[in-house]
């Protein structure tokens, strides 16, 4: 009996170490968003660009789109954008921008230097309409069906093959 | 640097370590099985080496930052050639694989240290300690240049590095890994003691002196590392929170639990030759959870604010060593440990009593915060949910297992060994129960009776801090000789009463510091345009002018704020600053704190609202500045505490188990 208890911190750190080896490779930072499925939630932003609309959510039902959230100050974003490009070129794809916390001369001088793909732009200087998206971080990016539901929500830049894989199926779905 | 690569010679010395580590980590245990001197001579060699190419090894990491080599892409990933030179330098360990360079470098320096200092070891247990530490070495040497090597080459070279995440570019926690890795990887040397002492099978009062005074050394590294830890949280993050309970504040903070019960009860083993066998656990859990801590922070298992980029392929690596060292270290002590010999008996009401109430109410502490920290682990391997634990969670279990702990501290040295009075002791701290009142009703007239928790942290506070004083002036003779008499006894007392009367002051100073900064805070979060004032209590803050200044390499914005008290004058000026980095694109807080002896005024710059206005946050905390004061006082008690003749690590062997018979440890005037 009294040897049990000697043997007892052995077995603890065995479960423990069980626990550790379930986890490993499960990435924790992808956090269920309690928003897919969901409504979006009601944004209305002014636009960013006289020539171009800002992003109300009332006006994205009835298509489906995406919303890239993205700034100038943003690293990743200016990583990301290529493909961005490549998907607004994309037939019956719309693809709007959120342009957040930024400010309004760097921002035009991103979209002249490297394109800019998106229908509608809203300028969120605050980053008010952010935090009713739920955003953590620039670049998101996020897939709103026909209905006004939210779908898919990316963090982070996407990648090719984000692309291929989830992006563009899941638009084929909706669209269908 | 022509013809000759700094880079490649780092990488060839990592391999050379991997050598010197797995010779010293079989040849001594060889020798000392068989007897052998020769083999077990071996061992001190060996971890020099070891440590000689380790340095070599991180002497040209540093000076592949320091001269922004963009052809090694650990320097590409983490350095910029605009980087202030004190960042290119801290940039070496602000990454995965350089702190894990620094990391392997603290444990060979240890086992170097006890090569140095240990010529009064026995040869069998010197042997057999350096060569666990060789074994630990290996694990981590292999884990580095199998899966983390820091001196990757990448062609073609880029002309600029990535910069080192804005966050971490500051002096704070410049210094702060330096510090924290001494201390948790310092106490592999009590594991390795520990595990020694199995393989031996003989745990001796012996055996605790030599153990004891790495342990401190490694302690009160721990403590100031967390402590500058908590510091940079503090201005850093602009929240003007001083502990979040992160998973990553955790790994460091449980080992330091678990060092502290280990330093309280190796001195039981060492006065009272009892307890061994509970000792030897504790050394061992103290390096798990460093260990297990390493893990969390580098798998990704869990997420936090402070992880290192994770890769699951380096987690399943680190996972590995913890079974082999953890699980390895713990078969062998419920195999060996049943056989150690309990020595002395003790009452529960003892010093012995006493401190097995301090490793109780620890251990128990340190579970809680393992729990705590592993929990959303446990639920997500359970069914895939994600929860939090936060300070909710320790404001319910952890805080309440500290009140009874720091009753205690006042108590506790004041008992004697085997067995002792508790209301004799108690009757010799009525002059620290006087103090406490005094404190307890200031406090209640301050606080006007509305905050009871706070107020009970004080009286806590107030509690260690004059019960610790009383007892250390009752040894130097209070009440019984004069003043002069009194100073001179009170120098000549062994420094480790000095030492602990020091870190129990400390831990009181800190007390209160921690009461002031999560209870005692006011606080006032709004918006505000220049030219606007707002009110913090009596304090007139008034938002002066807003600029745009350009540092080294970021830009940022700039508030200039100026505090008046009721009359007008002015108190402080104020300028944080939210910085942008040029490299990254990412945005920090500079928070303004101006610092007295009773409280921090703190000022922070949020988000433009859109209109003009900046959100504006302002503190007045109570108190703050004691956290820092009453750390730096535990890490001085450590270092006084080390500089005992008794625990000086060459001192000459003496028998240990004469109870009393040593003036640190006896009780003065035991009540019978």
């Amino acid at each position: 009996m009294r040897r049990l208890l000697f043997v007892a911190p052995l077995v603890i750190f065995g479960v423990l170490a069980g626990y550790f080896a379930v986890q490993l490779g499960d990435d924790p930072s992808i956090v269920p968003s309690a928003l897919i499925d969901r409504p979006m939630p009601g944004i209305d932003t002014p636009p960013l660009l006289t020539d171009k609309p800002g992003v109300k959510t009332e006006e994205l039902i009835g298509e489906v789109s995406v919303l890239n959230v993205w700034a100038s100050w943003c690293i990743p974003c200016r990583a990301e954008h290529p493909l961005i490009n490549q998907l607004a070129q994309r037939d019956g794809i719309t693809v709007h921008g959120l342009n957040y916390k930024d400010k309004r001369a760097d921002a035009v001088a991103w979209l002249d230097e490297l394109g800019d793909p998106y229908a509608r732009i809203g300028f969120d200087e605050s980053g008010r309409a952010g935090i009713d998206l739920g955003v953590y971080g620039v670049p998101e990016t996020y897939i709103i069906g026909p209905d006004g539901h939210i779908r898919y929500k990316r963090v982070g830049p996407i990648t090719p093959q984000i692309l291929e894989d989830d992006i563009l199926p899941l638009i084929r779905d909706l669209k269908s | 640097m022509e013809g000759f690569s700094f880079a490649e010679l780092g990488h060839f010395a990592l391999i050379l370590a991997l050598v010197c580590a797995s010779i010293q980590s079989v040849v001594p245990l060889i020798g000392a099985a068989r007897g052998d001197a020769a083999m077990m001579a071996t061992a001190p060699m060996t971890a020099l080496a070891q440590f000689l190419v380790l340095a070599v090894s991180f002497a040209a990491l540093t000076n592949a930052f320091v001269t922004s080599d963009f052809s090694v892409l650990n320097v590409v990933q983490n350095s910029h050639s605009l980087k202030p030179m004190l960042y290119k330098v801290s940039g070496v360990w602000g990454n995965h694989e350089g702190s894990l360079l620094l990391w392997v470098t603290v444990l060979a320096l240890f086992g170097a240290l006890v090569a140095l200092f240990g010529r009064n070891l026995p040869p069998g247990l010197k042997a057999r300690t350096l060569a666990v530490q060789a074994m630990v070495s290996v694990g981590f040497l292999l884990f580095m240049i199998l899966t983390s090597n820091p001196f990757e080459r990448v062609f073609p070279p880029p002309f600029e590095g990535n910069d080192l995440n804005p966050l971490l570019q500051d002096p704070g926690l410049a210094l702060h890994p330096p510090m924290l890795y001494i201390g948790y990887v310092g106490l592999s040397i009590s594991f390795s003691f520990a595990v020694a002492a199995l393989i031996e099978g003989k745990v001796d009062a012996a055996w605790a002196r030599y153990v004891r005074p790495w342990t401190l050394l490694a302690w009160a590294f721990l403590t100031g590392g967390i402590a500058l830890g908590s510091w940079w949280a503090y201005y850093e993050l602009g929240w003007g929170g001083f502990w979040f309970w992160d998973p990553v504040e955790n790994a460091s903070f449980m080992p330091w639990l678990a060092a502290t019960a280990l330093l309280h009860s190796a001195i039981v083993v060492e006065k009272r030759d009892t307890l061994k066998s509970w000792t030897i656990l504790l050394a061992i859990i103290g390096f798990s959870l460093s260990l297990i801590g390493t893990f969390l922070v580098r798998s990704g298992v869990l997420t936090s604010v402070h992880a290192f980029a994770t890769d699951p392929d380096r987690g399943l690596f680190i996972l590995i060593l913890l079974v082999i060292a953890i699980g390895g270290s713990l078969a062998l002590y419920a195999w060996r440990a049943p056989q150690l010999q309990g020595g002395g008996l003790f009452r529960p009401i003892s010093r012995e009593g006493a401190l097995v109430f301090n490793n109780l109410l620890l251990t128990t502490a340190t579970a809680t915060v393992l729990l705590g920290t592993l929990y959303p682990l446990f639920l997500d391997a359970m069914d895939g949910s994600k929860v939090s634990v936060g300070p909710p969670y320790y404001n319910l279990t952890f805080v309440p297992l500290m009140a009874p702990l720091l009753i205690a501290l006042g108590v506790g040295p004041l008992l004697s060994w085997k067995r002792a009075d508790l209301w004799a002791a108690m009757a010799r701290l009525k002059l620290a129960a006087l103090v406490v009142l005094v404190v307890a009703a200031l406090s209640l007239i301050m606080l006007e009776g509305d905050r009871a928790y706070a107020t009970l942290g004080l009286i806590l506070s107030g509690w260690v801090v004059s019960a610790s004083l009383v007892e250390f002036l009752q040894r130097a003779g209070l009440g019984r000789t004069g003043p002069g008499a009194m100073v001179r006894r009170m120098i000549g007392l062994p420094r480790a009463a000095w030492g602990m009367m020091l870190a129990h002051v400390g831990v009181g100073i800190l007390v209160a510091g921690a009461t002031g900064a999560s209870l005692l805070t006011t606080e006032v979060i709004t918006t505000m345009r220049p030219g606007e004032t707002m009110q913090l209590k009596s304090l007139n803050l008034e938002f002066e002018s807003q600029q745009e200044v350009r540092g080294p390499n970021y830009f940022a914005l700039r508030g200039n704020f100026v505090a008046r008290d009721a009359d007008g004058d002015v108190i402080a000026r104020f300028a944080p600053e939210n910085r942008r980095y040029i490299a990254g694109g990412q945005e920090t807080t500079e928070a303004s704190i101006r610092s007295s002896l009773t409280r921090d005024l703190y000022v922070a710059l949020g988000d433009p609202d859109g209109t003009g206005g900046m959100t504006v946050r302002a503190y007045i905390k109570p108190f703050v500045p004691w956290l820092w004061i009453g750390s730096a006082l535990m890490m001085l008690g450590g270092f006084v505490s080390l500089s005992d003749r008794r625990l000086r690590i060459g001192a000459p062997k003496r028998s240990g188990a004469r109870a009393g018979g040593d003036a640190r440890a006896a009780a003065p005037a035991p009540a019978e």
